[in-house]
């Protein structure tokens, strides 16, 4: 007998998947801003006169960006309470999630960093600005024009690697895809919706950054 | 159960941990013949063909590795073709990579400059031979330092494989976390494993982009 495909199946459990679609925007929306963050400090520690804050920054790097995420993340959840820190899953998968885009974002944002002509510096400090003036107006505003496509595949890729954090119960949206088909026992169909979801909302995501990045790097 | 030594874990993991070079070994080969396929396709010279490449390319790259696991799992099973999970594995990590190594690779060709098609061209060649003899050569060179950094996405890739039942490092991992309850130190060996297969990878393909960077200058 052969399969019939039945996607009206899926649709009564629409709130379910707006919901987890909504969880997957929100963690994906508060790791970036975290996770950029942590880029910026570790970019910064990475082009650093510090020896030991460049050896600091660069072994977090290495060691982010050669272990899969579903280890960091199981490691973050399920390793760190016997160290006495309790997470709950949705914490874990946010700090899961910083720490893994921080790494990525370091290097992207070092690359931008390292990009800044030395005669630009050499007129800042000729203007007497202090370091960290010269850091956040001179180097890394350029530093974040030059690099910002590249930040925002990051993040995208970051984004569809979150469906890693249905696996210690956080309600995104694959969490949403595996309890419609606990209930109706519909796998491909909800998957082919879940998937279909994902490639909108990465599609989404990508252009409203793109945008964002126009706005907030044009010339006035 | 008994006692659990730190040596009998390391030494689980690490028998697990063949399973993941495997599959690694498995999709990256597959992927590369795939890719093969896809890098040709996605430079043909006819639109349609071109058209529905990127599509494919765009399928893989904007949806998660997880989703393209499941729908290999549970879809095949639908169509009523019974799948292990090393099956689905491998089949969904080969796709996930072709995708990614057509892409990669087609950058590579892109940057052989146009004369050489030019030329070639002038030579009677047809689009093939063009691609074996004089496009390919050229382009191989440049490709080998992306080609390499994307193997070590590869061996990352394998970790989702756990999630459909497939006994790998990771999986591996999560069983005798059950039954040691030390789920620090087992995760903990698991990253470092899992770190030294990736990172020899990540040094060498490093090392190839600055030595060839270096020759280009020249």
């Amino acid at each position: 007998m052969a399969y019939q495909l039945q996607f009206a199946e899926v649709w009564p459990h629409w709130e379910a998947l707006a919901k987890g679609a909504l969880y997957t925007l929100e963690l994906t929306a508060v790791s970036t801003l975290a996770g950029v963050a942590v880029g910026t400090l570790g970019a910064a520690a990475r082009s650093s006169r510090n020896a030991a804050a460049r050896a600091i920054a660069g072994a977090y790097v290495e060691l982010i960006r050669n272990t899969p995420f579903i280890v960091q993340l199981f490691f973050v959840f399920f390793g760190l309470p016997s160290l006495g820190v309790k997470l709950t899953e949705g914490q874990a998968a946010f700090l899961a999630m910083v720490i893994n885009l921080g790494a990525y974002s370091t290097e992207i944002i070092r690359a931008g960093i390292e990009a800044t002509p030395k005669g630009q510096v050499e007129a800042a400090l000729a203007l007497a600005m202090t370091r960290v003036q010269i850091f956040v107006h001179v180097v890394l505003k350029p530093a974040f024009e030059r690099i910002w496509p590249a930040l925002v595949s990051q993040i995208v890729i970051v984004m569809l690697g979150s469906a890693v954090v249905s696996q210690i119960s956080a309600p995104d949206l694959t969490f949403a895809g595996s309890f419609i088909h606990s209930r109706n026992f519909r796998a491909f169909e909800v998957y082919v919706v879940i998937t279909v979801m994902y490639l909108v909302l990465a599609l989404f995501v990508r252009q409203l950054l793109l945008g964002f990045g126009r706005w907030a790097f044009r010339r006035t | 159960m008994g006692n659990f030594s730190y040596w009998d874990i390391l030494r689980n993991l690490l028998m697990a941990g063949v399973w993941t070079v495997a599959l690694s070994a498995i999709a990256f080969v597959g992927g590369g013949l795939v890719g093969l396929a896809v890098l040709f396709l996605r430079t043909s010279r006819v639109p349609a063909l071109r058209l529905a490449t990127q599509g494919y390319i765009n399928l893989f790259q904007g949806t998660p590795l997880l989703m393209q696991l499941f729908l290999c799992f549970f879809g095949l099973a639908a169509l009523g073709i019974e799948v292990s999970p090393w099956v689905a594995a491998g089949v969904a990590l080969t796709l996930y990579s072709s995708a990614f190594l057509g892409e990669i690779w087609r950058g590579c060709v892109e940057a052989i400059p146009k004369g050489q098609w030019e030329s070639s061209a002038s030579l009677a060649m047809s689009y093939f031979e063009q691609m074996r003899h004089v496009i390919l050569p050229q382009a191989l060179r440049i490709a080998i330092p992306p080609t390499v950094g994307f193997s070590v996405q590869v061996v990352k890739g394998t970790a989702l494989a756990s999630i459909i039942g497939f006994v790998e490092l990771t999986k591996a991992g999560t069983m005798i976390t059950n039954a040691t309850f030390q789920p620090f130190t087992v995760y903990g060996t698991v990253a470092v494993l899992y770190f030294a297969l990736c990172y020899p990878l990540s040094w060498y393909a490093r090392r190839l982009e600055v030595s060839m960077n270096v020759a280009g200058r020249h």
